[in-house]
């Protein structure tokens, strides 16, 4: 049985790897799909505590999380597509309306 | 008939007050005949309870009823209770109040009849009762003081009622001023009683008092008692306060008659006799209650004498004859000076109300240079005004002989060392007022008519308010025009009042005739129970007997007819006597017509400085350094702090996002590390 801590670490990495992209990266749909990565970092978590502990909470949780993303991501790219239909760019750097 | 039952005692307060709610909020739309039915209607069913309330306790021969509501105020040792108290003290307070109040109700709706406002007239009217019920009805002295507040308020409001007139405006403004400083003696005797007493309700302080015989001329009582006669003198306009009284003849005439005359000012009064045990055991207070009421008395009359607005010379006579009242109570004879309070209700009332009757025939006319032979064309006013005259000058057997003769004798015959000086200061302002008085009555109703065509043009709606005071103009005589144009006899609404007023002037003073002329003296007895009780120290009253009260009688009355006599030489019998005196002595005229200069004197010396004061320090220092100041570091300070965060919100999402994960890291590495540091520090 592979020790729980592999996961834990896996899930570190993917995490990091998801905010490193969501802050360096300037293309919407890249940073959207760093997002979906942290997400699932944290469901590898669940997962992982799950089967530990014998509980069934934690994939439930997962399945909330991947409706709750699936959600998500519909209504983040009718933003998205509409943002380019504007402005005619997905660089975040150039989508700076609320600046004060 | 049956008792009343005691909780009805609520709604003597309550229903003017709801009258007021209904005439404040409603009346507006309102149609006239309505706003007068229910200003009348909420001040007749209270005056009918009270004489219902009169014959409950006479026929069960009770001499005090308490009815507590709830309680106020309630913290650890001190509470305060909306409690009401009755007693025959009350009871005839409640009387005159009710009562006079009911009448000047009526005699309103004739004579605001034309004017602009006549539902916040009445509005205020019926807020006046509902706060001087309250004064008379509390059984502490801080439910007193909320009535005490509440009727400087109605009277605010009433003398300031033509607003668009600036001295209007103005004199509701100094009576509002020149009653705070009286307040704040009151508040601060309060805070005294507190701490002496841990208790402000008229019982317990009082009873508390009489356990205690050793407190007589303690220090403590005599401050608390002076604190509260600088209350008084500022809501019964005795020196050094009185000046905002003449001043409130601006008002309309019922609310001279209602509230400067019959109720309001006589709430000092009231409230020293209702503390009659606090000043029995304070004899320095005492003293000064009768030195500061002969002063006044004096004072305000020899201004009487020279004045020329008709209702000016009926302010400065109400003024003397609050002085003669505050004198009774200092030389310890409550009994007179509330006797003098009832009966002077009655007949200055009638002045007032008279006075009004007469402005009102002459379209707004209120110097009484201009006015003269009235006395065949109003011949209603004219007789009750002589009732009016009558009375107040001391003539037998009207009203005021007895009462003013009750308080001479008892000044004269108090222990006080001074007393002999007191009466004598009290004789010579009898003959000022018979005088004054009558010098009122020959220029208004004798002689030629001196009214000027031109006044008597626009009698109508705007005409009381049109000022009086400055007019110039040199007098026409000319009969036919001032006949033409209707001096006119007022409606009967308004000489009801005055008919029922001037009968209570001849009888009132009956129910206290002497013993020396052959009565009983009812009002003595009546009273007797409140003003008995809780004395320690009684001081009885030296008995001089018969023979001396009515030789003192006679002097007085002497006195009264040779201001008579005088009034008439110089008046009726040969005109021009007064002018000729006074262009030989014009020192002492200019005194008396600038009334003494005390207002100039008060503008100077107390206004001006105070004013300087707080325009220079206040104002320009406190106002603009400290308060604006402070005002301005906060928002340059925000400012400052917003000019270096603003780089911040630059709408960049990955900024947002950096700041985002950085904070929670810091949140990770507190929740995770945190612990350990808490631990070692």
């Amino acid at each position: 049985m592979v020790p729980i801590a592999y996961y834990l670490v896996l899930a570190a990495i993917l995490f990091s790897i998801g905010i490193a992209a969501f802050l360096i990266k300037r293309n919407v749909i890249t940073i959207f799909i760093s997002i979906e990565l942290m997400l699932n970092a944290v469901n590898l978590t669940f997962v992982a505590f799950a089967h530990m502990w014998h509980q069934v909470a934690g994939q439930i949780f997962v399945f909330f999380v991947m409706v709750v993303a699936a959600a998500e991501a519909a209504v983040g790219l009718a933003i998205i597509i509409s943002i380019f239909r504007t402005r005619q760019t997905l660089n975040v750097d150039e989508i700076d309306l609320m600046k004060s | 008939m049956n008792a009343m039952p005691a909780s009805y005692l609520w709604l003597i307060p309550l229903l003017p007050f709801a009258g007021f709610l209904i005439n404040g909020t409603l009346g507006r739309k309102l149609p006239r005949p309505a706003v007068g039915a229910v200003a009348l209607l909420f001040t007749a069913v209270p005056a009918v309870l009270v004489a219902w309330l009169w014959s409950t306790m006479q026929s069960a021969g009770e001499l005090s009823m308490e009815v507590v509501g709830r309680p106020w105020i309630q913290i650890t040792g001190f509470q305060v209770d909306f409690a009401f108290a009755v007693d025959h003290l009350t009871l005839l307070m409640l009387g005159v109040v009710t009562g006079v109040g009911f009448l000047i109700h009526i005699y309103s709706v004739g004579y605001m009849a034309h004017e602009e406002g006549y539902w916040r007239f009445f509005a205020y009217l019926n807020l006046f009762m509902f706060f001087m019920s309250v004064l008379v009805l509390a059984a502490n002295f801080l439910l007193l003081f909320v009535g005490w507040e509440g009727v400087g308020l109605a009277s605010y409001l009433l003398i300031g009622f033509y607003f668009r007139k600036n001295s209007a405006a103005n004199a509701g403004k100094k009576a509002f001023v020149v009653n705070r400083i009286g307040d704040f003696g009151f508040l601060l005797a309060m805070f005294l009683l507190i701490a002496h007493f841990g208790s402000l309700s008229f019982h317990q302080v009082f009873a508390t008092i009489g356990q205690h015989p050793e407190w007589q001329g303690a220090r403590f009582l005599t401050a608390i008692a002076l604190l509260l006669v600088l209350g008084a003198a500022g809501k019964s306009a005795q020196i050094p306060l009185y000046v905002w009284l003449p001043d409130a003849m601006e008002g309309p005439t019922p609310v001279s008659a209602l509230i400067h005359a019959a109720t309001m000012v006589t709430a000092g009064i009231y409230m020293v006799a209702r503390a009659h045990v606090l000043f029995d055991h304070a004899p320095a207070a005492m003293m000064v209650v009768a030195c500061i009421g002969a002063a006044t008395a004096i004072f305000a009359a020899s201004i009487g004498m020279v004045q020329h607005d008709i209702k000016r010379v009926l302010a400065y006579s109400t003024i003397s004859q609050l002085g003669y009242m505050f004198l009774a109570c200092g030389v310890g004879a409550y009994t007179a000076g509330i006797f003098h309070l009832l009966t002077h209700a009655f007949f200055k009332a009638l002045l007032f109300l008279a006075a009004g009757s007469v402005i009102h025939a002459l379209g707004g006319e209120q110097d009484m240079r201009k006015m003269g032979g009235l006395w065949r064309k109003i011949p209603i006013t004219f007789w009750t005004m002589t009732v009016g005259v009558l009375a107040i000058a001391g003539i037998p057997p009207f009203a005021g002989f007895f009462s003013k003769d009750e308080i001479l004798y008892q000044t004269f015959v108090s222990h006080n060392p001074v007393g002999k000086l007191l009466w004598l200061v009290g004789l010579a302002t009898a003959g000022m007022t018979s005088f004054y008085m009558f010098r009122l009555w020959f220029k208004t109703f004798f002689g030629e008519p001196r009214l000027e065509q031109g006044s008597m043009e626009h009698h109508g709606a705007a005409v009381h308010a049109r000022s009086t005071t400055t007019l110039t103009m040199v007098a026409e005589k000319d009969e036919e025009l001032a006949h033409g144009h209707g001096v006119h006899e007022s409606p009967w609404i308004m000489l009801l009042p005055l008919v029922i007023l001037a009968g209570l002037s001849v009888v009132g003073g009956w129910v206290g005739v002497p013993a020396a002329l052959g009565g009983h003296n009812e009002i003595e007895h009546f009273l007797a129970p409140v003003f008995a009780s809780g004395t320690v120290a009684e001081a009885p009253v030296a008995a001089g007997g018969n023979g001396l009260e009515l030789a003192l009688a006679a002097i007085s009355v002497l006195v009264a007819v040779v201001g008579f006599y005088v009034a008439y030489l110089f008046y009726f019998k040969k005109p021009g006597t007064a002018a000729a005196i006074a262009r030989r002595n014009k020192l002492a005229y200019t005194t008396l017509e600038n009334k003494y200069w005390v207002d100039e004197f008060y503008q100077n010396f107390l206004v001006t400085p105070l004013l300087m004061f707080t325009r220079g320090f206040l104002e320009l220092l406190f106002e603009r350094g400290v308060v604006n100041g402070s005002g301005r570091a906060v928002g340059f300070g925000t400012r400052g702090f917003a000019w270096m965060t603003r780089s911040q919100i630059s709408g960049n999402i990955r900024s947002y996002a950096g700041w985002l994960a950085m904070g929670a890291a810091v949140v990770i590495a507190v929740m995770v590390f945190g612990r350990a540091l808490w631990v070692h520090l």
